[in-house]
């Protein structure tokens, strides 16, 4: 396995073959904002949070779905890109209707904490507003869409993970939307073994868990990663 | 409030209720004796903490809370615009419509058919009478005039609202350093 020598953000980091960027960043202490990539399941490349600057590329690339090359400059963190993930970040906000005061996972939401972090005080786009759903059909979960960021991290934990793939992708552009099993409503699929699993790595309020009030958060944050890890490593993903 | 002779002028700070619950006014009466401080620095000139009828000119600061929601607050935050110096969308209906923007997808006829005409026995009918008319949606005060301070939060902690007046009396630009949508 050859290792690679790298700068990201003028510091000095070495990965082996196959390694994204973003990967490399974090084992060396490099914060890369990101909110599709989780450890344990293949990256995606959805949200575009985590683009960075390569010398020599006219083009920016996604760190978490770049693997790392011999003598890469990597820029991480500039004004330019701030810019650029702050406007994303707007654009995830704006795609639908979020209304943090009143979300079930007010204060424990990652696209919440992005905004914050990126002191995102208002958006300037304009505002969509679009008719999204939501489906309670299933006894344990519910999905509402007007949260949603189109993540996928359901998708591929559910298929990557738990084995059923009941979760896929519909639609194209705004209309995009996440559903289970050919658009049927997720309390009559026939795949959804009710594990939980897309519940616990929805990054926002969107996929939550029923009976819970406004701000309790949906997920209640358990170390749900080891066994992920685990089972990547078992399945070699 | 009378000044002593020579004085400099004290800041002049209103705030302003529009499409929100009051949480924001309760959050800035949790500066408790924190308000003793800003209003020895400064008049308290209009607002629903004080008995003035027209919102006066000559503003410095004015906290708007609420979205732009009927024609009257659009008539209001122009006017209130035209009189201030600094203004402060102040909490997250006045930043981003939040909770009254939440009608947006649904359209004002559909909305007034279920308040007032599907679940009511008793001589349904869509009051018109003596009440402003809603815009088509609901909208953050930036859609329509000029912000020069957002102060997210529903409500905004009492010790972010005290940081920020302080930061405005001072004549420092305040930044929104600890705020967030929602919290
Ligand atoms: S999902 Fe997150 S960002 Fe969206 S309304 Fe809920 S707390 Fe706010
Ligand atoms: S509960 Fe489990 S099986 Fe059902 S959709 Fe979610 S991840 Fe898939
Ligand atoms: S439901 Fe949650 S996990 Fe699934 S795509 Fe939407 S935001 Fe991501
Ligand atoms: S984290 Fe890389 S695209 Fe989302």
């Amino acid at each position: 396995m050859s290792v690679y020598t790298l700068t990201i953000d003028g510091k000095d980091v070495a990965g082996s073959d196959g390694q994204t960027i973003m990967e490399v960043a974090e084992e060396n202490g490099i914060d890369i904002p990101g909110l599709c990539h989780l450890e344990g399941i293949h990256d995606r490349g959805a949200c575009r949070l985590c683009v960075v600057e390569i010398a020599g590329s006219p083009k920016l690339a996604a760190a978490c779905v770049t693997q790392i090359a011999e003598g890469m400059e990597v820029t991480a963190h500039s004004d330019a890109l701030l810019e650029y993930r702050r406007t994303i970040t707007e654009m995830l906000f704006m795609e639908r209707n979020h209304v943090c005061a009143v979300c079930v996972a007010n204060n424990h939401c990652e696209l919440q904490d992005t905004a914050e972090d990126m002191g995102l005080t208002h958006f300037d786009l304009p505002r969509i507003s679009p008719k999204a759903d939501i489906d309670a059909s299933h006894p344990l979960f519910a999905i509402d869409h007007n949260r949603c960021i189109l993540c996928l991290r359901c998708v591929r934990v559910c298929d990557e993970i738990e084995g059923a793939h009941t979760w896929d992708v519909m639609h194209r552009g705004l209309d995009t939307r996440v559903q289970t099993d050919m658009g049927i409503p997720w309390g009559e699929s026939p795949t959804c073994t009710s594990c939980g699993k897309c519940v616990q790595v929805c990054p926002t309020g969107a996929l939550f868990e029923k009976g819970r009030a406004v701000a309790r958060g949906s997920k209640r944050r358990r170390p749900f990663l080891p066994w992920m890890k685990v089972v990547a490593e078992e399945r070699g993903l | 409030m009378s000044m002593p002779d020579g004085a400099a002028p004290r800041p002049r700070v209103a705030t302003v209720w529009l499409d929100g619950c009051s949480g924001c006014h309760m959050s800035l009466i949790d500066l408790d004796e924190r308000l003793l401080e800003i209003f020895e620095r400064a008049d308290l000139v209009y607002g629903p903490l004080v008995d003035v009828k027209e919102f006066p000119e000559d503003v410095d600061v004015c906290l708007v809370e609420g979205a732009v929601s009927s024609e009257e607050d659009l008539h209001r935050i122009r006017m209130v615009r035209e009189r201030t110096k600094m203004l402060v969308a102040f909490g997250d209906c006045a930043v981003t419509s939040n909770v009254p923007g939440m009608r947006n997808p649904i359209g004002v006829q559909p909305l007034m058919d279920r308040a007032y005409i599907e679940n009511v026995t008793l001589a349904p009918q869509v009051p018109t009478r003596g009440i402003p008319p809603l815009l088509p949606t609901s909208q953050p005060v930036h859609k329509f005039v000029d912000v020069d301070v957002f102060l997210p939060g529903c409500p905004p902690h009492a010790d972010l609202i005290y940081t920020m007046l302080d930061d405005l009396l001072s004549g420092r630009v305040p930044d929104a350093a600890g705020a967030r949508f929602g919290r």
